[in-house]
């Protein structure tokens, strides 16, 4: 079968909210632990920012990732008529 | 289309009575037991009533759930709702290192364990956008299928097979291992029938009833494990800060810890203990470095000391501990050499001020030695987050559970869930590790010999590898420096160090014993269905009637158990390390080959084969050629480490090497059939109109 382009444009924005979250993901994981000795300076709320990052703030982010992009794609799903259960 | 989501949501509305229910009973019974305690219930008592009380529950909830049905057995009959399929990934996923090991970790390692904290929860990101919704929708029975089917014939299957019985079967030998070690230690039961014991537990459950009964008991599993994870942490919270929600708390504290540990790092009396762990290594150093001469004098000034002690008369603790330094004498200058190299690290290893909590990558060096020093730990941090994380994102027995929901949005709701019961127990953690070294620093550190408190006086009796002390220089008065802590304790001892009845230490243990017989039953199943499945049913007889597989499949999952009890009672190592190295493995050798097979049409069954192969081929030679213990398991000669990364992290030069082989070869060869390529379509849509492919299993 041919993919519609309705189809074709479902699946070029599935990859490109895919790589907006990946790059905060990346950001926040990596950058931050590459950059750990300078940003261990900062105080945020009385941690050091580095430590706050590795052991609380990254994992918050990291959850609302994944709740953002269960909702985008439930709606998307809808939009492009590719959720389950629209086709008998 | 409507009737099957009011009866998902009706199933659900019984199963939240269920569970809510259960945790009351849960509750309840604990508060029973407190009393209980009170009364005058003996601690053993209490050992065995949760031991015992926990065990039955999960008998009872897999004998209520066993099936022989196909998809119920391989896959609970995919109807579990995502908040339920979350608890249930969340205790298969939190094992026996991350309930007991990891508060440890971060104990003793600071900063720099926290890379296990992101590395086992960021992995889920990764889960979430590039496998399980598109697995769910290919919505097969084990990851192999996925394989088996992307790549076509039997070569990737095989590959994916062996190697999810590889990474599986160390992951649970590190479990039962837990196990027998959570049984023995709540029962004092020994070791080896502790394993035994609570292979029981797991058999039971898994055996009956498969994927469907495994589900509801580690969801039940999750319930017990994070309540006992939180009751002490708060409690240990509102003691030492006031507030009852450590993770808000802890930052004062970590603060204060870090103050203390300057005023440690200079005080006088920490100094001249740390300069005689100083002056011993200098020492063990010379004997080494006077080998062989050094064997024979040695053992004379030995046998002299003794000969001395006893005409002096000396007393009789000092007459034993120079006996035995003779009958622990080294047989061979080659043995004198390791033991005294080993004496030489340790007392090194003591002679250094206290590690700065919250300091990222600490050194003791300076100027270019502490740079270098600091950037390899650096890397190795990276690494290890790496690994963590894309073990994570491969791991077979995680992404089969994403197999068991109803639909591909409830299966992307199911890993938000799944992160968020994990995320509970690893953003506490962090804060639990802070919190005890502040009473240490501040309530241990300082106290008199004479007069210690108890649960310092206590777990040094029951097990020196946990908690050490000795007046090192006979002050009378704890030194930081003189005192020894194994990581398991941090969370063992947390109860008694808030003041909490005995109760709370044996809800510690009941939690963790759900933690590891959870992971382990997981592991488990996968195994078995990986042989039973994928070796059996695809490859050996397609024609088996569905009795017949779900028969094999048990009988196989009773031998796997046995055959992991039995090299679990070899006792292989450390349990941290072989966690480590399945995450490696699974991702050299899954994650490149699963997620191309997904977002690459041209990824071919050559590529796929050859990619796997490479990847999980370097993970393994770079492990046996680095770690200790392999050297001698497998007679492989030391190599020097590559860029400095530890063993544990090999995944980080499989899975780069893996990816690579599997694009080059894929594009030097055909691209894969019309067919497969529109399986890969199949795969990305949730629904497809004019869609030619079915995949749904029966």
């Amino acid at each position: 079968m041919e993919l519609t382009e309705g189809q074709e444009s479902y699946w070029r924005r599935n990859l490109g909210i895919t790589a907006a979250l990946l790059a905060i993901w990346f950001v926040v994981t990596y950058v931050m632990a590459f950059f750990a000795v300078p940003l261990a300076e900062i105080n945020f709320f009385g941690w050091p920012l580095s430590f706050y990052m590795a052991a609380q703030g990254s994992l918050i982010i990291y959850v609302i990732i994944i709740w953002y992009y269960a909702r985008k794609m439930k709606k998307l799903d809808a939009e492009y008529g590719v959720a389950e259960g629209e086709e008998a | 289309m409507s009737t099957s989501i009011s009866a998902n949501r009706a199933f659900f509305n019984q199963l939240k009575k269920y569970y809510l229910f259960y945790t009351g009973g849960f509750i309840a019974f604990v508060i029973v037991i407190a009393i209980l305690e009170q009364m005058g219930l003996s601690r053993k008592w209490i050992g065995y009533l949760f031991l015992f009380a926990t065990i039955a529950l999960y008998a009872g909830i897999g004998i209520m759930s066993r099936t022989a049905d196909v998809a119920e057995y391989y896959v609970a009959g995919r109807r579990v709702p995502a908040l339920f399929n979350g608890m249930a990934t969340g205790a298969d996923w939190m094992s026996a290192a991350s309930f007991i090991g990891l508060a440890g970790t971060l104990y003793l390692s600071g900063f720099d364990g926290l890379g296990f904290v992101i590395g086992w929860t960021g992995g889920y990101v990764l889960v979430a956008l590039l496998l399980a919704p598109y697995l769910r929708k290919f919505g097969q029975f084990t990851i192999p299928d996925f394989l088996g089917a992307r790549y076509g014939g039997n070569a990737a299957r095989t590959i994916g097979v062996f190697a999810a019985i590889l990474c599986s079967f160390t992951y649970v030998v590190a479990q039962i291992y837990g196990v027998g070690l959570i049984t023995s230690r709540l029962t004092g039961v020994e070791f080896g029938i502790g394993v035994y014991l609570g292979l029981g537990g797991i058999l039971v459950c898994s055996f009956l009833g498969g994927m469907r009964a495994v589900t509801w008991t580690q969801v039940a599993q999750y319930i017990i494990l994070i309540i006992a994870y939180l009751i002490p942490v708060v409690w240990l919270s509102i003691q030492i800060t006031g507030n009852p929600i450590p993770q808000i708390a802890y930052g004062k504290v970590l603060q204060q810890v870090t103050a203390k540990e300057k005023a440690l790092t200079n005080d006088p009396a920490e100094i001249a203990v740390r300069n005689i762990y100083k002056k011993n290594a200098a020492d063990a150093k010379a004997r080494v470095d006077g080998l062989p001469g050094t064997f024979e004098s040695e053992r004379a000034a030995t046998a002299a000391r003794l000969e001395e002690l006893r005409a002096n008369k000396a007393p009789e603790a000092q007459l034993k501990t120079a006996e035995k330094a003779i009958a622990d004498y080294p047989v061979t200058a080659d043995a004198a050499r390791v033991t005294w190299s080993g004496q030489v690290a340790s007392n090194t290893a003591r002679s250094n001020p206290p590690l700065p909590h919250a300091t990222p990558f600490p050194t003791t060096k300076t100027g270019e030695a502490g740079e270098a020093e600091r950037n390899t730990k650096r890397l190795n941090f990276l690494a290890l987050t790496f690994c963590m994380m894309f073990g994570t994102a491969a791991l077979p027995h995680i992404l089969m559970r994403y197999y068991t929901t109803p639909s591909v949005q409830t299966a992307r709701d199911s890993v938000f869930w799944s992160l968020f019961f994990i995320f509970l127990l690893y953003f506490t953690a962090p804060a639990l590790a802070v919190l005890v070294k502040y009473d240490v620093y501040h309530s241990v550190v300082g106290s008199s010999f004479a007069n210690l408190p108890r649960w310092v006086a206590a777990w040094a009796a029951v097990d020196p590898t946990l908690l050490s002390l000795r007046d090192i220089n006979g002050d009378g008065i704890v030194q930081l420096a003189e005192l020894t802590l194994g990581g398991d304790i941090i969370v063992l001892a947390t109860p008694e160090i808030a003041g909490l009845p005995y109760v709370i230490s044996g809800l510690i243990a009941a939690g963790g014993l759900a933690a590891a017989l959870s992971t382990a039953d997981g592991l488990l199943l996968t195994i078995a269905n990986a042989l039973s499945h994928d070796v059996y049913y695809k490859m050996i007889n397609p024609h088996a009637s569905t009795q017949k597989r779900v028969a094999i499949s048990k009988g196989l999952l009773l031998l796997v158990a046995l055959f992991a009890a039995w090299v679990t009672s070899l006792k292989p190592g450390n349990i941290l390390f072989l966690v480590g190295a399945a995450f490696s493995m699974a991702a050299s050798a899954f994650f490149p080959a699963l997620v191309m097979g997904i977002f690459w049409k041209r990824a071919n069954r050559w590529g796929a084969v050859t990619g796997m192969i490479a990847g999980l081929g370097t993970c393994l030679y770079y492990m046996s050629r680095t770690y200790p213990q392999f050297i001698d398991w497998f007679g492989t000669t030391k190599m020097p480490l590559w860029w400095g990364i530890s063993p544990i992290s090999a995944g980080v030069f499989g899975l780069p090497i893996g990816l690579a082989v599997l694009v080059i070869v894929s594009l030097a060869t055909r691209a894969p059939s019309r067919e497969i390529q529109e399986f890969v379509e199949h795969v990305r849509y949730p629904n497809l109109t004019g869609d030619t492919v079915r995949t749904v299993a029966t």
